[in-house]
């Protein structure tokens, strides 16, 4: 058996098609959502992904925030459907209050895109069981606002709990808070990054690095064993 | 031009005696008498600005057409050539049934005006004229010249630019995988910006600009139509910016990705449904052009009520809702038991979609405004049978003298401490250093099918997931080359950009151009032009690979002074297996590191010649198109069968510049020695072209150095990839981390 894995396609998604990829890669089903349908299909996670949903107009993720498939993802979120958004998507997950913090815009003010070194923090969350606490790994960034911000109670809170995932490591892209490029809820289910696993599953495929995959064949033996 | 009455075909008729104002907007005297002449009556306003806009240089490449013929005459026989020249790109067959359409534009004026929008609309433009024709966007690529780096108005102009080409094209989704970066005192106050993109689709799934079919709904679709870039079109080509004419409202045009990413999701899925029987993008000239273009590329007429289009501003004039230059806007002709699934799509991508009008059996454009019919014309004469210039063209008397200063005769230096230097300062100059700083601000990786991207010698795009089938695309040109010699510099813009493909694997197969230039009226200008066509058009042919479509810009040019001549080319090559594919990266310590082809004393025009005496003069490198096409063939049957590791063309910098960028890619360092008849200066730094190095595994020596022995290519060894040091033996090495930070700190240091 497998799993079914959601993509949400928003107007202005652009790594919807490359996270359906990701995951079929990795052995599991994709399965196509759409930001005005409520449905969900029966999936058994969901991957909000990259890219300028409803152009970033007012903020990153503002608006998508409130469209109707998040009013079920949002629901589910909370009892325990997983959820993984990258970069966009994570920007959504924080402007839904599924993940603390913010997003804004780079301390550069420059567009970036790069490979990406990082460290894994919490290798326990649905989306991280496949790699090693500690791990390095490599991933593609490419985004405009990935500064992440918190007040000093809620990082200090993120770091007593285990609940950085993701830190840059050797170079801060962004100017986000503590090195921080990705965070998980307090159940493990929630998680979001700015860096791009979906673009690291193919060994000749951009960076030519294969660092992503573990983010897609987590949740898939999760679920299959679950 | 506000007047009552409402100016129909029928109160022109009657009203012969109007003065309109056809000089301001742009038309020459006798343009004016030929549309007076054509119509039978006096223009009225709206016909007016149909005609002025789409007989603007810009539109109606009256000054070039003449020249551009010889691309279609001379045209190599192609079996991969689907639609050629003329429609909104050329489609080219690739194989397993897919075609890929690829396209340069210009948008050089407005980019200079205002950069982020100039550059960002540059993209959008030419990425709709992808999507016109049934294509999905897959790539862009961007080619671009400024002033000199470290003028102060390059500091205004090129972060805007890259902005701009970022904003727009990360926002839509599509990977930049090339273009280049040149910096020259030439194009201050005229920088070029063009932009390529490549779309990718089956073969039935071509569609063309004509609208056929009596009865045929026509859609505008998108955005809604406001005053921006109102006479852009005429603007963008007319002589100057120095008008001192109050204007109401900006010439360039703003762009909003966001709407054309839906407008792309929205039009694919039309196409997938079969809805659609002709289409048309709205770029320069609006819905002047597409309604002109759509009616006389078809079999009937066409009726339009411009009451119907909507607006974001409800006091324009139909004049101006003709020129508008509003961006993200599309027309469709569709059946109409078709037209509702059609707006279906669009209601469901929220995109503003509304019938404007239908095709007639007629062979008329009629266009109504509140009951008046404000334009009725032979939508030919407006769209095709614009005016055609035989402009007076001459060898500039400059030209003697220029060749006559021969850079083979420039101190070259004197000692190895000099050559060191004189590399370093190579790989440092703004035109050699690493331009990461501008290409890390566009998204490489989108789309998830990046095989290649800069600063490899070509992007490349894999376009089946199965059988990785890929593209690649590069894009050349060297204005210092064409400024000495433009029929030999055209060549070896060609040349370039099909050597640079093949050094990735893949086979050339054909071309599109961005031909820059100065003002037509200077005829040393116009020599210029004819002479880069000529060489262009015969070099394609010579090659076998077909010019499939591309664009002009003129009046490239403040006063007197004009840019070099800029012809800028664009080479499409297929890959059947993007595993072969061959990077730019040195890879393995250990690896031989072969030259290919000969080097002669070339250093007329070449970045040595302009780093160290800031000199140009002499002639170009010598143009051997059948060593170009041998060069190529060895290149990528070595990456077919695993010959080589790596590839890098030799072009400007030469030999010492190509083995620094492969060396710090890979993080690997190379021993060279200087071959035998050769001497020092000459193998680093001469430009000669037909010429790469490769990185040969030890194991596959013999079966290489056999290869181009039975063909014919000269290939010397001339050393080894190796340590952390590029090292020109018994004369000097460099460390890869001073290497580096010559190559990698100047971008910044001069546009952070």
């Amino acid at each position: 058996m497998t799993a079914r894995i959601g993509v949400v396609t928003f107007p202005g998604s652009l790594d919807d098609r490359d996270t359906q990829r990701a995951i079929r890669l990795a052995g599991a089903e994709p399965v196509a959502l759409w930001h005005k349908d409520k449905d969900l299909k029966q999936v058994d996670a969901v991957v909000l992904p990259g890219g300028f949903s409803y152009g970033d107009y007012l903020r990153a993720g503002a608006i998508s925030r409130f469209s109707p498939v998040m009013e079920t993802v949002i629901e589910q979120a909370r009892t325990g459907l997983p959820v993984l958004g990258i970069c966009n998507g994570f920007q959504i997950l924080t402007e839904a209050h599924l993940l603390p913090g913010a997003m804004l815009g780079n301390n550069h003010l420059h567009f970036i895109c790069r490979d990406q070194k990082l460290r894994v923090e919490n290798a326990e969350t649905s989306w991280t069981s496949d790699y090693a606490s500690g791990q390095e790994i490599h991933i593609p960034l490419k985004n405009m606002d990935g500064r992440y911000v918190a007040d000093e109670y809620t990082l200090d809170k993120l770091e007593a709990e285990g609940r950085v995932a993701f830190r840059y490591l050797d170079f801060n892209p962004n100017g986000s808070l503590r090195d921080i490029a990705g965070i998980t809820n307090e159940a493990g289910n929630v998680v979001g990054l700015m860096p791009h696993p979906e673009h690291a599953v193919e060994p000749l495929i951009g960076t030519g690095r294969t660092d992503g995959l573990p983010f897609f064949t987590s949740i898939l033996k999760k679920l299959v064993n679950a | 031009m506000s007047r009552t009455p409402l100016d129909t075909v029928e109160h022109a008729a009657a009203t012969p005696d109007v003065e309109l104002p056809w000089a301001e907007l742009g038309l020459k005297k006798d343009e004016y008498e030929r549309i007076v002449e054509i119509l039978g009556r006096r223009p009225t306003g709206a016909e007016l600005a149909m005609y002025s806009v789409m007989w603007s240089e810009h539109c109606s490449y009256k000054s070039s057409k003449v020249h551009l013929r010889q691309f279609g005459e001379k045209a190599p026989e192609s079996e991969a050539l689907l639609v050629g020249i003329g429609e909104n790109a050329g489609v080219v067959d690739v194989g397993q049934g897919y075609a890929v359409t690829f396209k340069v534009e210009s948008h050089n004026h407005p980019s200079y005006v205002e950069p982020y929008q100039g550059a960002a609309t540059g993209v959008g433009g030419i990425v709709r004229d992808i999507i016109a024709m049934g294509a999905r966007p897959v790539a862009v690529v961007d080619p671009l010249r400024f002033g000199a780096a470290d003028h102060p108005d390059t500091k205004r102009v090129l972060p805007g630019v890259v902005a701009g080409i970022g904003g727009y094209g990360n926002c839509l989704g599509l990977p930049n995988i090339g273009g280049e970066v040149v910096f020259d005192a030439c194009y201050q106050g005229n920088p070029l910006v063009n932009a390529g993109a490549i779309g990718v689709m089956r073969h039935e799934d071509i569609h063309l600009a004509k609208a056929s079919g009596a009865g045929n709904k026509v859609i505008l679709y998108g955005a809604r139509t406001g005053g921006d870039g109102i006479g852009g079109a005429s603007i963008l080509a007319s002589e100057t910016f120095d008008d001192a004419k109050p204007s109401k409202r900006p010439a360039v045009q703003v762009g909003d990705p966001f709407q054309e990413k839906l407008l792309i999701e929205c039009t694919l899925e039309a196409f997938r449904e079969k809805l659609v029987v002709g289409i048309q993008d709205l770029g320069a000239a609006g819905l002047s052009c597409a309604t002109s273009e759509l009616a006389s590329n078809g079999s009937g007429g066409m009726r339009v009520t411009l009451d119907d289009v909507p607006l974001r501003d409800s006091t324009l004039s139909p004049e101006e809702i003709l020129m508008s230059e509003s961006q993200e806007r599309m027309c469709a002709v569709v059946e109409p038991e078709k037209v509702d699934r059609f707006l279906e799509i669009c209601a469901k991508w929220d995109v503003i979609a509304t019938v404007i009008g239908e095709v007639t059996d007629g062979d008329r454009l009629e266009i109504y405004w509140h009951g008046g019919k404000i334009v009725d014309v032979d939508p030919r004469t407006v769209a095709h049978e614009g005016p055609v210039y035989e402009r007076p063209y001459a060898r500039p008397e400059w030209q003697d003298a220029l060749q006559a200063d021969d850079a083979n005769k420039l101190p070259r230096p004197e000692s190895s401490e000099e050559l060191k230097d004189q590399v370093l300062k190579l790989v440092s100059s703004p035109n050699q250093a690493s331009k990461k700083w501008i290409t890390s601000q566009y998204d490489h990786f989108v789309q998830g099918n990046t095989v290649l991207a800069q600063p490899e010698d070509s992007g490349m795009i894999r376009i089946d997931e199965e059988s990785g089938l890929g593209v690649a695309i590069a894009t050349d040109g060297n204005g210092r080359y064409a400024k000495l010699d433009p029929y030999a510099g055209a060549q070896l813009a060609l040349a370039e950009a099909y050597r640079n493909v093949a050094a990735t694997g893949a086979k050339p197969l054909a071309v599109s151009d961005c031909l820059n230039f100065g003002s037509p009226e200077d005829p040393a200008v116009m020599w210029q032009f004819a002479e880069a066509v000529r060489g262009l058009a015969d070099a394609c042919q010579q090659l076998g690979t077909p010019v499939t479509g591309g664009n002009v810009s003129l009046y490239n040019q403040t006063g007197e002074a004009a840019i070099h001549p800029t012809p800028v080319v664009a080479v499409l090559g297929v890959i059947d297996d993007v595993a072969r594919r061959t990077p730019v990266a040195f890879q393995e310590e250990g690896q031989l590191l072969y030259l290919l082809g000969d080097t002669r004393e070339e250093f007329g025009g070449s970045a040595w010649s302009q780093v160290v005496h800031d000199h140009l003069g002499g002639l170009p490198p010598q143009v051997d198109l059948e060593r170009e096409r041998l060069l190529a063939e060895i290149l990528i049957s070595a990456s077919r069968d695993g010959m080589i590791d790596s590839a890098h063309d030799l072009s400007d910098g030469g030999l010492i510049q190509a083995v620094v960028e492969s060396a710090l890619l890979g993080g690997k360092g190379a021993r060279l020695i200087v071959p035998d008849g050769f001497d020092a200066f000459t193998f680093l730094f001469s430009e000669s072209a037909g010429r790469a190095i490769v990185a040969v595994p030890r194991s596959e020596e013999v079966r290489f150095n056999d290869m181009c022995g039975a063909r014919g290519l000269p290939a010397t060894r001339i050393g080894v990839v190796d340590g952390d040091t590029v090292e020109l033996q018994g004369e000097f090495e460099l460390s890869l981390r001073e290497l580096r930070q010559a190559h990698e700190e100047t971008i910044p240091a001069l546009l952070a």
